[in-house]
């Protein structure tokens, strides 16, 4: 065993510069926070400086501009339905591929991996008019459908690495025992994924909530539908600076999803690790 | 090669395990993509979606000899994926050593180094301009530091060096997790080792580190080059491709040629060229790095 490393003095000055890069890299959140809650004419004046009284009602009159709980409803649920889906799918196709390798299913498996390298700007005009003629644009569906569709090549490359690892044995004894292919799949091998599922669900998760071009595309006009991030583009018009209501309208944005990582940090951060090192 | 039950053999399995998954992917994916062949070489508009009358090379000749502005933006993209991930990964690797070291503030600086992350790219430009035209003012005024009182957004250079700035600021985080799980996993007897035999902390670094953790740096580079390339959110809600066109991106320029100027036929030429650029430039960097890599 290595001993405990001593609080040096040394130490001490690497922990200072730590610090202060620390204290650098989230001034931008403090200017936003502090700001939201000032008027307009002090953020003007001086926006340094923390607030002399404290200015709610910047964040009372985003909510209702934006129509905060409807914006955040279609975000949360074209998340939470898309993340299901290319959970459910990506898992049953990975799975198959790994057990039954055959040409067809190997030469799949080299398409989607090799389709992570399209750049989503060279599909997305063609999208726009297959979406149409499928009557998904501007409908719930159709932009899940569209998530689905763009998730599934990490998602099925990540379950696919791991199901490698995973011993065949209790399948086998399984399919003895007169359990079905989907008897085995729902009751054995889906529970036993659920590592690598945390990392699907929380890559996936973060990409869909903050994506931004892909509803603007397909969602288009049906304002109903409108999620957060394109919520707050209004306040960002080109020569308007009304930074009062911008910087509520932000904060009320970038809350949830703080919030989402604060609270599971040790999965994402574990979650974007493995995702990455084996993609 | 594995076993396989003969339970999994037959249709019913194979369509249902591997149906939904390819349906999606395809019609999603794969048919857009193939339809971009075709549409490149015709006049579509994007307005009467259904009409898109085949003009041959005209697309591709025009791309090659009268669009000055793709080329600037090509150009930008360059510079600015060089410059971008160079600086990501000098600032992911040196706050991923700063953080192995045992200090007491270490849970808490991971979180915040990593939280630029969860945020889209949007929002962050966002957050951004306001830092740019707002804030740095005021930090200037206080200061009188010329940093802080140049007009960030408002000329080429420092426009440039804008979004250079927000994409480390956003990226460097996420390469200081993955450096951080490949520094963990460097043997500390070898360091010893090393160390016994007198090496010295930079020779430690390079002769002994560095070759470990290439595979995390192979990533990382992969993963930063392809992002920086790719650039877009960040471009469109900081500057807006501006002053004038001077910081538009790639990405954003096919935008611009389909939504602004209704000529979907070239952008889609245009995307077609952006995806083989992506692959060239992604596929070498990979090999370059690869060969670097040591069996471990």
């Amino acid at each position: 065993m290595r001993q405990q490393e001593k609080y040096t003095g040394r130490l001490l000055v690497l922990e200072i510069i730590a610090i202060l890069l620390g204290l650098i890299f989230i001034s931008p959140f403090y200017l936003v926070l502090t700001n939201s809650v000032k008027t307009l004419r002090d953020i003007l004046v001086d926006a340094a400086s923390l607030p002399s009284t404290i200015h709610w009602s910047n964040y009372s009159q985003v909510w209702n501009i934006i129509d905060f709980p409807a914006a955040f409803w279609n975000s949360f649920l074209i998340t939470v339905l898309s993340v299901v889906f290319i959970v459910f799918f990506s898992s049953m196709s990975a799975y198959r591929i790994s057990r039954r390798p055959s040409k067809f299913n190997v030469f799949m498996f080299l398409v989607l991996i090799s389709a992570m390298i399209i750049p989503f700007q060279s599909i997305m005009l063609q999208l726009v008019r297959v979406t149409s003629l499928l009557e998904l644009r501007g409908q719930l569906y159709g932009i899940v459908a569209c998530y689905i569709g763009f998730g599934m090549p990490l998602s099925v490359f990540l379950f696919h690495g791991f199901i490698r690892t995973v011993p065949i044995e209790l399948e086998e004894a399984a399919t003895v025992d007169g359990c079905n292919p989907y008897g085995i799949y729902f009751r054995i091998v889906l529970p036993l994924l659920k590592p690598i599922m945390v990392t699907v669900i929380i890559l996936n998760t973060l990409w869909i909530w903050n994506d931004y071009l892909l509803p603007v595309l397909i969602i288009g006009g049906n304002k109903d539908l409108t999620t957060l991030p394109i919520a707050v583009t209004k306040f960002f018009g080109q020569y308007t600076k009304k930074w009062d209501m911008a910087l509520a309208g932000l904060m009320m944005a970038i809350t949830p999803v703080v919030l989402f990582f604060l609270t599971l940090q040790k999965y994402i951060v574990e979650g974007v690790t493995s995702g990455s090192l084996k993609g | 090669m594995k076993k396989s039950y003969h339970f999994q053999k037959g249709w019913g399995p194979q369509l249902v395990f591997m149906g939904p998954s390819l349906i999606f992917f395809l019609i999603i994916v794969i048919v857009p993509f193939l339809l971009g062949f075709y549409y490149s070489f015709t006049d579509w508009d994007g307005l009467d979606l259904d009409k898109a009358v085949w003009t041959g090379w005209s697309n591709w000749h025009r791309i090659f000899n009268d669009d000055d502005k793709f080329w600037e933006s090509f150009l930008f993209t360059i510079r600015f994926t060089v410059v971008g991930v160079v600086l990501a990964n000098v600032l992911g690797l040196t706050l991923a050593l700063l953080l192995m070291k045992a200090l007491k503030s270490k849970k808490i600086l991971r979180t915040i180094f990593f939280l630029p992350n969860v945020i889209g790219g949007i929002l962050l430009g966002y957050i951004w301009q306001f830092i740019f035209i707002k804030g740095f003012s005021t930090i200037g005024e206080l200061t009188n530091l010329p940093f802080f009182q140049w007009t960030w957004l408002g000329s080429p250079t420092t426009a440039f060096w804008g979004i250079v700035i927000v994409f480390v600021w956003q990226t460097s985080g996420y390469m200081m997790v993955i450096y951080i799980a490949a520094l963990a996993g460097v043997s500390k007897d070898l360091i010893e080792a090393a160390q016994i035999d007198g090496a010295r902390a930079f020779q430690l670094f390079r002769t002994i580190t560095v070759p470990l953790i290439m595979p995390a740096i192979t990533i990382c580079m992969f993963l930063t080059t392809s992002n920086a390339f790719k650039i877009f959110d960040l471009n469109l809600s900081l500057t807006r491709g501006g002053p004038g066109t001077s910081t538009q991106s790639l990405a954003f320029n096919i935008y611009a040629e389909a939504l602004f100027n209704n000529r979907y036929g070239l952008g889609t030429a245009k995307a077609l060229l952006f995806f083989a650029a992506v692959s060239l430039i992604t596929i070498t960097q990979v090999w370059l790095t690869k060969r670097k890599e040591v069996a471990a």
